[in-house]
């Protein structure tokens, strides 16, 4: 497993502020290298999901009762066959393991609480680091 | 109040609910629709709504969100909900989540509308 601590060397890094039109861009833009890169259909399905999902949680949920005006850290590294991604937000953390598991009947009519499940379901690695306000993503295509 | 991001249509009950967006991801967005939604709700007794999925690329957990919260309304008024038209890759989604024990989903809006009681 990725250590989330650990910065992605190489990685372009980008503070994106709560801004929908900055987030849309930043993705296409990954998504465009991305798919440069070999990762088209079912992978950029994943990936989009996976970084709509982390920015989402960082914004939504990291951020929830603070400024609106605090940016994000994302990072991403793409290479032929290999995509990683880390989002690191300025709020105090949570537990991933703390979190109900969406899919057991008495949760499935619950509205939230379904990204982390999501982002680990479509990437090959997530990890977080132990305060819980970064996440660290890897995407390992099958033939790679 | 913003732009429609839904195109709503009524037959024989039913009202049929298109999205404009091919994506339906971010929060503000999955917002006005879950309130547009709403809104054609509040409007019947019993609603029956049928969502078509046809143009639909993307979607996120909040969207997911937004359609619970929406079959949850509709179920407190004793109403139908059916999807349809949803692309297999978004199908997955529906699957790996298992909310596709939760929603009635089906192939085609044709096969939604002959699912729906009376």
């Amino acid at each position: 497993m990725p250590d989330a601590n650990t910065h992605i060397e190489g990685a372009h890094v980008v503070d994106l502020a709560h801004d929908r039109d900055a987030i849309t861009a930043l993705i296409e833009q990954i998504l465009g290298v991305a798919e440069q890169n070999g990762f088209g259909g079912s992978a950029a399905f994943a990936i989009r999901l996976a970084i709509e999902e982390a920015i989402t949680n960082a914004f939504e949920h990291g951020h929830k009762g603070l400024s609106d005006d605090l940016t994000i850290r994302v990072e991403h590294r793409i290479e032929p066959g290999v995509f990683e991604f880390a989002v690191e937000d300025q709020g105090p953390g949570f537990q991933p393991s703390a979190l109900p598991d969406p899919t057991l009947l008495e949760n499935l009519s619950k509205p939230s609480g379904r990204g982390v499940m999501l982002m680990k379901a479509y990437m090959s690695e997530v990890s977080f680091n132990a305060q819980g306000n970064r996440v660290k993503m890897r995407y390992i295509a099958p033939s790679a | 109040m913003s732009e429609s991001r839904l195109r709503l249509s009524e037959n024989e009950g039913v009202t049929l609910v298109e999205f404009v967006d091919r994506n339906i991801l971010d929060e503000a967005n999955i917002q006005a629709i879950n309130e547009e939604i709403t809104g054609e709700i509040e409007k019947s007794d019993t609603p029956r709504l049928l969502i078509s999925f046809s143009n639909v690329d993307h979607l996120s957990s909040a969207a997911l969100g937004a359609l619970i919260t929406i079959n949850n309304k509709i179920k407190e008024k004793a109403g139908e909900l059916h999807l349809a038209n949803i692309d297999p890759q978004i199908y997955e989604v529906f699957v790996i989540t298992r909310l596709n024990k939760l929603f009635n989903i089906h192939d085609t809006t044709d096969e939604a509308r002959e699912a729906f009681a009376n």
